[in-house]
């Protein structure tokens, strides 16, 4: 039987064995569901927090602020002439949360006033913050509207600053400014999900590879296997089953989770709807200013490379994920049955992975910089920093060459590890050192 | 005919050398014991024959044909230290070992169902290995090796940590196996086990082979020309000693040897006119293991005194 029949026979097993495993099956779909629990619970917790809504009653002797600027959606404030003495006996029995004295401005100079409040039940800081400023705001119109200056003028004063790329807008033509703030934040935001995703597929899956590995080892099962197939064979099975048994988990993720979270905001749009129409009177506040235009988003992101990214991210993807638990393979032949004596084996492993990872901000900070141009050529690290380079455009030359390097080194580094596991799996009983692995590399047959 | 030969196999690891120039035959069709104690070299060289590891130098010649990588469909290990995946079930672990092997997965399905049936342990197909106790593996672990009928069985301390029941069952499938054709290695260090199943040996000491040959030509080879006498009543103490040594004298039993080539029939005529009652006379040979310890006892000394 050909090699390659026992290849499929083996990436079979590793698959199978894998996906059937009730391990396997809880983490894939309750991490969804976590999620989407999660989402659900901080936007109850939000609705809750914006439909309860707080009555205040205000004692303001003086006069100087006016109750319908004050109020909005949460906070409704009501004047009372009554003394303040009365109210602190009765603001609760009349229905109201909060109790407010506003002590007369003497002075319009004054940059700072102390404002005393009374409530029966503890106030979060948010709320606190809330108040503060609404009320800033009364009394900021209040020392306006007693200064010579008027309302409109002051609102001429004020003048926002924006930067825009000339250079590539002229390029492109179409787009108004494809280098806008907005376009650099989710192309950082891209970035940083890319780079982190591969960090995490290399660790859990590398790490699965190499358990798998030594427990065909200790259990000596591996002896039988390669006196049928080589121990190559073996080696690339397990790594590609694995490999299929993460992409399967993360296929499964990229429908369930962004399906959960639809369900779960549509039901929370209908929710909050029924109660107050704050979430949209919020989104549409959002959308109003420039910070965060919703269709602004939209229009970037499809703006963006795909083409590129897309099918380069794959191959990143797959390199990455060769190289690295290849690598683990390796180690995990070297290693037996003592753990303790693996974590100093992983080192050489684990650190240039942490250290890609460490350049992403580097990249998204100076996308054609030094630090993500190296990173994103040396095949250790351009498994992470180049996927999170991909949303800067960067040049085509770059990504091919990065790309040329990783899958010569993921053929070179495949067959390192193959050497140092076939003499790995058959030791026992010996503590490895470095330079013992780097001798297996050259022992015959 | 052989249907496996070695000539001249060295192979080395980095500090020394686990299978130093060995060179023999295994006859086609027979049981053959591949004798040495722990470390001798034996599991390294049947990591060679098995393609797990290749030799450095010499040859190793498989029906015919120099070893290769489509070898391993016809040969049937079981290595010392068994192993099976624990976690996956007996059938589907037992079909995937077949399978490797190159056999179809339905005629994989076919044959193992019968070798269930016939250790009576169908039962266990849907059981996971885990939860098997370390004999009933042992018998899965067997199954396994030979369910593609391999050419060519190797069985590495087949019977260690089986108890006396599923050792004389395993006894029986090798010996049935025989019959049918299988050519089977039995290597061990227990050499006591061999001589009542194996035709021939070779036996290596340190990575050399020592010994080579059929047990019963061996023994004669090695025989010291013992004669154990098993009698009843009184010895009169004037045996003719020119000839005869004693070596041993209880009150019902004798061992004598007998020097320079004397015909046994001389010694049993002096005993016959000795006046006991004679129960038994047979002739002593030596067992495996002391002439393994003879020999290797010799080449010891002969060290010894080369470093002297």
């Amino acid at each position: 039987m050909s090699d390659i029949n026992k290849l499929w026979l083996i990436v079979k097993r590793e698959y199978l064995v894998r996906v059937r495993k009730t391990t396997f099956i809880l983490a894939t779909l309750l991490t969804p569901l976590g999620i989407g629990l999660i989402a659900f619970v901080s936007g109850y917790m939000a609705s809750s927090s914006m439909s309860g809504q707080k009555k205040i009653v205000l004692v303001d002797q003086s006069g100087i602020l006016n109750e319908e600027d004050l109020t909005n959606s949460q906070y409704i404030y009501t004047k009372s002439k009554e003394s303040l003495k009365d109210l602190k006996e009765s603001y609760a029995t009349k229905g109201f949360d909060l109790l407010i004295e506003v002590p007369e401005l003497t002075d319009l100079k004054l940059r700072e006033h102390t404002v005393s409040f009374y409530s029966t039940d503890k106030l979060s800081l948010v709320s606190l913050e809330q108040i503060e400023r609404r009320l800033s705001r009364g009394l900021k119109k209040y020392k306006v509207s007693q200064s010579d200056i008027d309302q409109e003028t002051l609102d001429q004063l004020e003048i926002d600053v924006k930067l825009k790329n000339a250079v590539s807008a002229g390029d492109e033509g179409s787009t108004s400014d494809s280098s806008s703030r907005m376009s650099i934040i989710i192309s950082s935001v891209l970035s940083y999900i890319m780079g982190f995703l591969m960090y995490i597929v290399i660790f859990v899956y590398g790490s699965m590879v190499m358990r798998s590995v030594m427990e065909e080892k200790i259990n000596r099962i591996v002896e039988v296997v390669i006196s049928s197939v080589k121990p190559f064979t073996l080696m690339l099975g397990k790594v590609i089953g694995v490999g299929l048994v993460g992409l399967t988990q993360l296929t499964i993720w990229l429908i369930l989770i962004p399906t959960l979270l639809t369900i779960v905001s549509m039901t929370m749009g209908l929710d909050t709807a029924a109660t107050s129409n704050d979430a949209a009177e919020i989104v549409k506040q959002l959308e109003e200013s420039d910070q965060f235009n919703l269709t602004q988003v939209i229009d970037e992101i499809s703006q963006l490379n795909w083409l590129l990214i897309i099918p380069s991210f794959i191959v990143f993807f797959l390199g990455g994920y060769f190289i690295y638990s290849s690598l683990f393979a390796a180690v995990g032949s070297a290693i037996g049955d003592d753990l303790g004596e693996g974590q100093q084996l992983m080192m050489p492993i684990i650190i240039p992975v942490i250290l890609a990872f460490v350049m992403v901000p580097a990249v998204f900070n100076d996308p054609d910089g030094p630090i993500a141009v190296f990173g994103s050529t040396f095949p250790l690290f351009s498994p992470i920093v180049m996927p999170a380079r991909l949303p800067f455009d960067p040049p085509l030359w770059q990504v091919l060459m990065s790309m040329a390097i990783l899958i010569g080194s993921v053929i070179f580094m495949t067959w390192m590890a193959g050497r140092i596991y076939r003499v790995g799996i058959l030791m026992y009983g010996k503590k490895v050192s470095f330079k013992e692995l780097g001798k297996w590399l050259f022992y015959k047959g | 005919m052989s249907i496996l030969s070695l000539r001249d196999v060295v192979k080395q690891y980095h500090n020394h050398t686990a299978v130093d120039h060995i060179s023999f035959d295994v006859p086609k069709g027979k049981i053959f014991g591949l004798l040495g104690p722990n470390g001798a070299g034996k599991t390294s060289l049947i990591r060679i024959i098995t393609t797990i590891t290749m030799a450095d130098s010499g040859d190793v010649i498989l029906d015919g044909e120099p070893i290769n990588f489509d070898h391993p469909s016809q040969i049937g290990y079981m290595p010392e230290e068994r192993g099976l995946y624990k976690k996956m079930k007996v059938g589907e672990q037992l079909i995937y070992l077949a399978q490797l092997k190159g056999m179809p997965r339905k005629e994989a399905n076919r044959k193992l169902k019968q070798w269930l049936t016939k250790f009576d342990i169908l039962d266990w197909w849907d059981k996971k290995v885990e939860e098997l106790s370390k004999g009933m593996q042992q018998k899965i672990q067997f199954i396994a090796t030979v369910v593609h009928d391999p050419k060519l069985l190797i069985l590495d301390e087949p019977f260690s940590g089986l108890d006396p029941i599923n050792t004389n069952l395993i006894k029986d499938e090798i010996d049935q196996l025989n019959k049918n054709g299988t050519s089977i290695i039995f290597s061990t260090h227990r050499m006591e086990q061999v001589e009542e199943i194996c035709e021939n040996i070779v036996l290596i000491n340190q990575g050399k082979k020592v010994l080579e040959g059929n047990v019963s030509e061996i023994k004669e080879e090695y025989k010291d020309n013992l004669y154990r006498i098993e009698f009843k009543g009184k010895l009169n103490a004037d045996l003719k000693q020119d000839n005869f040594n004693i070596i041993s004298d209880t009150d019902d039993e004798l061992i004598i040897k007998i020097l320079n080539d004397e015909n046994p029939n001389l010694l049993l005529k002096q005993l016959l006119d000795s006046g006991i009652e004679i129960r038994s006379y047979s002739e002593v040979l030596p067992s495996l293991n002391e002439i393994f310890i003879k020999i290797v006892g010799d080449a010891d000394s002969s060290n010894a005194q080369s470093n002297l």
